[in-house]
């Protein structure tokens, strides 16, 4: 069941587009921003209250790498695996993060603390290597940047 | 036309089309994947790239999209060139880095098209080292196979599948490298047009589960061109069969019918054909039980029957052939023939059949039906009746919203800003039922009520369009101004069609919809008048002519018949129970032919063993009054054989020395048409058994069917010379030419290079356009030019029942309604349980909740059935499955208390 915050918001943005199926994104951007992350559960309310179908939610939701359909960590790392930051050291970067977190990429630290997931270019190619964590951006990153930087996200 | 040039060769085309469209239609070989003649281009695969030049001089050229390049006047492009050929090669190489390459154990294997494509464009090494991608596949029901590593991403499937047919539940999920088609979860299709996803697919991703049961690759089937028989529309067929079983359906390509589409019961509800319940002997009873008997021994036991031939009538049938039905009148005689209809249902038919022919309407095709403007449905589930024509009329609602994109100069066939600038925006379609329709989606409005009211909606609309149309009383302020809507609609339309039918029963639905296309043509318009029936042969068996059963019944009650002969019928499903049985109780001899086993055998004291389309031949009329004839696809096996055969095969039993001309169906078709009027034209639906093709006849099997010499050695190790066939210039053989016979006579579709269905391409006039020398059928309806009758006047208040009363109607189910389709596991599957439908408000009203068991009574019969709510449904009526309780034929609406049993 959606919260009624949630329900609400949701309808607030409704009155800013033309259809219901427009507010898709926003809608499961709402649920994200309190949730974590969009559960089967929460895909098919999301569906009933635009009246499309959970196939065309799920079609959307799962087109965009940033609404996440399975459980993620407090805190997102996304580590850029595009060509500048590749031939400025991406893979030492990698290297780093998996050795310290434990963990591969597209997964999450068993005490919930941190997802690992790559992503695409973050637009700061002159500071290569990037990534981000949650809503911040790191950049010219080194393998020992890397540990405070973690530090920083309890 | 305009004049394009290709590789330096001049062409005149048709103007408003694609490059690719223009080229195909050359019969030039170009590669596509994502652009199909009834979806229109996207330009999303990259497939179809051509060297563009802007002018004689220009050497170098640009390469583009030949789906996405209008063929313009003057337009000069390459497909040899060996940039555009490389880059072509480059494409497949990339669609195919994850392809598990697993051809061998494919289904699709020797009718693929990306197997097609990969050998046109010469890709013939596998370059990447890399894992290959897999997917988890999903179950989709009874009838689909899913195998999602072989997709190539051309999102042929889900623009289909959403956007064509109106499904809901299928998508294109996830990016890049993962995108998967499919469900968000497992589960059965819900499109009633899934089934084309098998064809649309260009690969092995979505393929024909019922065939992977009895799998036999294309090259190895043999084929009939058939005509299914699964309602009345007569979609073509292409049946292939392998070992004496059938074993799957495609569509046979037909421009002015099915087009590209089959419905799912039409596809896969042939496996009848193979089932227990087929009747494979001739049976007679003795001692209370059928015994198998020899066929002479069971002509003998006729002959003896018929020893007094005044006493014998014949009952005919809506499912059997022209020739059939024929043959058992020639039997029996005219004035003892009976049609095998119920007399409501023989009463309907003959009222529409005399609307067809008085006009002014004119009944449209399929294809006519898709390019109507504006529709008005007056008392038919479209999906559930005559599913095909449901997929034609979720496209007509486009025909509006494209002229926008005519204004602004957008070719049609370019799909996505068509549909962009369309938005949600659908042309008129107006919808009156009882219950909710899987059209209603696309429906400008709908009008749920009871039967008359319907009925009582339509003659306002006349009304409204022409003043000198009668008018109904009593209507409410909305239902006025309803009537109001649909009748501007339909005038301001340029093509407006009416569709109806007898599918509740109501002779005035029937008349109000005669109105509705009268009053429009009172205006000055050409309105077309579609009326589904609801069986394959309906029109055919009453435009030979004879009473209904009500009729035959009398004629055995009253004495005048003691003996009668039944073809292809099952009473139960046309009479009410105890009807049918004092019938039988009271006819001294029963005689049977059909070809499966069903309630009306048990009856019956003889039973011959009739073949199913699959093995005979034979003419239909569709509801379009298109006589069509159908092939066989295989020769019967043991006793079977055609029941015209049967029946001529009595007559010369009996004695009747005329019957001896019946050596061939020719024979039988000419009796028809010289017998018959109004189906004097039959003979033309396709050419004689004496056609030839360059001087031979037309292989059934492809010239690769492997193993005909070792196929039967079990049986006998020197190979058996193959049957002949007298009936029809097809033979059971891979021999024969390679060229194009004509339309009705085309087995299966299959060019060099072009091993899958696309290469229907190569038959057809021009892309989408009708196959060579004219689409299959000939058409036998056409309003006469006389003076249209006048006006039907309304009842003048719709009929009720007494207090407390329901007014029980039936509800259709495309699966389950359909007696032959069920016998398909994978039909039947998906076919409802018994039920009785209710609105919410009134199962409320009545204390009863969903699985409640209640009771009706039905012909004072009472029958106790769990409730199932259906908020669509409109208020006071209670719906009952159609064909799938023993009730069809009883006089559907009908009143009825209902109460918690
Ligand atoms: S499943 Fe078939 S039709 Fe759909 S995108 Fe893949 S290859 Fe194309
Ligand atoms: S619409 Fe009717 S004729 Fe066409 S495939 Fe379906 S059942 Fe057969
Ligand atoms: S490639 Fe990493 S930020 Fe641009
Ligand atoms: S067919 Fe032209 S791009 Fe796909």
């Amino acid at each position: 069941m959606l919260s009624p915050e949630e329900r609400h918001e949701i309808e607030e943005e409704l009155e800013r587009y033309p259809t219901k199926r427009a507010v898709s994104i926003d809608a499961l951007r709402i649920v994200q921003r309190r949730r974590g992350w969009v559960s089967d559960e929460a895909l098919r309310d999301v569906a009933e209250l635009l009246e499309v179908s959970v196939d065309e939610m799920d079609s959307v939701a799962t087109f965009y790498n940033l609404i996440f359909r399975k459980p993620v960590g407090r805190h997102v790392i996304m580590v850029c695996d595009s060509v500048s930051c590749w031939i400025m050291g991406y893979d030492r970067i990698r290297e780093h993060l998996t050795k310290r977190l434990g963990i591969q990429l597209g997964e999450t630290t068993p005490d919930g603390r941190f997802t690992l997931l790559p992503i695409v270019c973050l637009g700061t190619c002159d500071h290569a290597p990037a990534m981000m964590v949650d809503q911040h951006l790191h950049r010219d990153l080194s393998p020992e940047k890397i540990d405070g930087i973690l530090a920083e996200y309890p | 036309m305009t004049k394009i040039f290709v590789d330096g060769k001049a062409y005149e085309v048709k103007a408003d089309q694609s490059l690719l469209q223009a080229c195909l239609s050359l019969g030039l070989n170009l590669p596509y994947f994502c652009w199909h003649p009834a979806l229109g281009s996207v330009g999303a695969c990259r497939q179809c790239a051509v060297k563009q030049f802007r002018d004689e001089k220009d050497t170098r050229g640009r390469l583009v999209m030949s789906c996405m390049t209008p063929a313009a006047d003057g337009t000069r492009i390459s497909i040899e060139d060996a940039e555009a050929a490389a880059f072509r090669k480059g494409i497949i190489e990339g669609l195919m880095l994850n392809h598990p390459h697993d051809c061998p154990v494919c289904d699709e294997g020797g009718e693929c098209h990306l197997q097609d494509m990969t050998v046109m464009t010469g890709h013939d090494y596998r370059r990447t080292r890399f894992p290959k991608r897999t997917f988890h596949n999903q179950y989709l029901g009874p009838l689909i196979n899913h195998e999602m590593n072989r997709c190539i991403q051309c999102y042929r499937c889900v623009r289909y599948y959403r956007e064509y047919a109106g499904g809901h539940d299928f998508d294109a999920f996830s990016s890049r490298s993962q995108v998967y088609f499919g469900r968000y979860q497992d589960g059965v299709l819900e499109n009633e047009f899934a089934g084309n996803l098998v064809e649309i697919c260009p690969t092995g991703v979505f393929t024909d589960k019922t065939l992977k049961r009895h799998y036999t690759r294309k090259w190895d089937l043999q084929f009939g061109p058939s005509v299914c028989v699964h309602c009345g529309l007569g979609c073509n067929i292409s049946a292939g069969e392998r070992y004496g079983t059938l074993r799957r359906i495609v569509n046979r390509y037909n421009g002015e019918v099915n087009g590209y589409f089959l419905c799912d019961r039409g596809r896969f509800g042939y496996e009848f054909v193979n089932s227990a319940e087929r009747l494979k002997q001739p049976l007679q009873r003795q001692d209370g039980k059928l015994q198998p008997i020899s066929k002479a021994r069971a002509l003998e036991a006729l002959a003896g029957l018929l020893a007094d031939p005044k006493k014998v009538i014949g009952i005919g049938s809506p499912r059997a052939s022209l020739e059939a039905n024929y043959a058992l009148r020639a039997l029996v005689g005219a004035d003892r023939f009976y049609t095998g209809l119920s007399a409501s249902a023989a009463r309907l038919t003959a009222v529409a059949l005399e609307m067809l022919r008085r006009g002014p309407a004119r009944t449209p095709s399929l294809g006519e039906i898709e390019r109507a403007d504006a529709v008005l449905i007056l008392g038919e589930d479209v999906t559930n009746v005559a599913p095909r024509m449901a997929l034609a009329l979720r496209q007509s609602v486009r025909q509006q919203p494209m002229r926008k994109a005519d204004q602004l100069k957008i070719p049609r066939w370019l799909d996505h800003p068509v549909r962009e600038l369309a938005q949600d925006q659908k042309g008129p379609l107006y919808i009156a039922t009882p219950a909710a329709t899987r059209l209603d989606d696309v429906a400008t409005e709908t009008y749920r009520a009871a039967p008359d009211k319907i009925a009582r909606l339509g003659y306002a609309v006349a009304h409204a369009l022409d003043a000198g149309a009668p008018d109904v009383a009593g209507l409410s302020e909305a239902e006025r101004s309803l009537a109001a809507r649909i009748a501007e609609a339909l005038k301001s339309a340029e093509r407006p069609l009416v569709v109806s039918g007898p599918s509740l029963n109501s002779e005035a639905i029937l008349q109000a919809a005669a109105n509705v296309a009268r009053a429009l043509s009172a205006a000055g318009r050409a309105p077309s008048l579609s009326l589904t029936a609801p069986e394959c042969n309906t029109l055919g068996v009453t435009m030979i002519g004879g009473g209904s059963l009500a009729d035959a019944f009398q004629a055995v009650k009253s004495g005048s018949a003691d003996t009668v002969i039944i073809l292809e019928n099952d009473l139960y499903r046309r009479a009410s129970a105890r009807a049918v049985d004092e019938f039988f109780s009271s006819a001294r001899h029963i005689v049977l032919l059909d070809s499966v086993t069903t309630p009306t055998v048990q009856k019956a004291e003889l039973v011959l063993p009739a073949a199913t389309f699959a093995e005979s031949d034979g003419t239909l009329v569709s509801s379009e009054g298109r006589a069509q004839r159908f092939f066989e696809v295989y020769p019967p096996v043991g006793e079977i054989q055609s029941s015209w055969r049967w029946l001529r095969d009595i007559m010369m039993a009996a004695g009747r020395r005329e019957a001896a001309a019946w050596q061939d169906l020719d024979a039988v078709v000419a009796s028809v048409s010289d017998g018959i009027p109004a189906l004097a034209a039959v003979a033309q639906a396709a050419p004689s058994a004496s056609f030839r093709l360059a001087g031979a006849k037309i292989p059934r099997e492809p010239h690769r069917y492997s193993g005909r010499t070792a196929m039967l050695a079990n049986i006998n190790v020197s190979e058996p010379k193959p049957p002949e066939d007298s009936d029809s210039s097809l033979a059971f053989s891979m021999e024969g030419v390679f060229a194009q016979p004509p339309a009705s006579l085309i087995p299966f579709f299959w060019s060099p290079g072009w091993n899958s269905i696309q290469s229907v391409n190569k038959f057809q006039e021009e892309i989408a356009g009708p196959l060579r020398g004219g689409d299959p059928g000939v058409r036998l309806l056409e309003p006469s030019a006389a003076e249209p009758r006048a006006y039907f006047t309304p009842a003048s208040e719709p009929t009720s029942g007494s207090a407390g009363e329901w007014l029980l109607v039936p509800l259709y189910h495309i699966f389950g309604s359909e007696e032959l389709s069920r016998l398909a596991p994978g039909i039947a599957e998906l076919s409802p349980q018994p039920y009785v439908a209710l609105n919410p408000e009134d199962a409320n009203a009545l204390g009863v909740q969903e699985e409640t068991s209640v009771t009706l009574s039905l012909e004072s019969v009472s029958r106790t059935l769990p409730v199932k709510l259906m908020p669509g449904l409109a208020r006071g009526l209670a719906g009952l499955p159609a064909g799938i309780l023993p009730i069809e034929g009883s006089g559907l609406p009908a009143w009825s208390r209902i109460s918690r049993a």
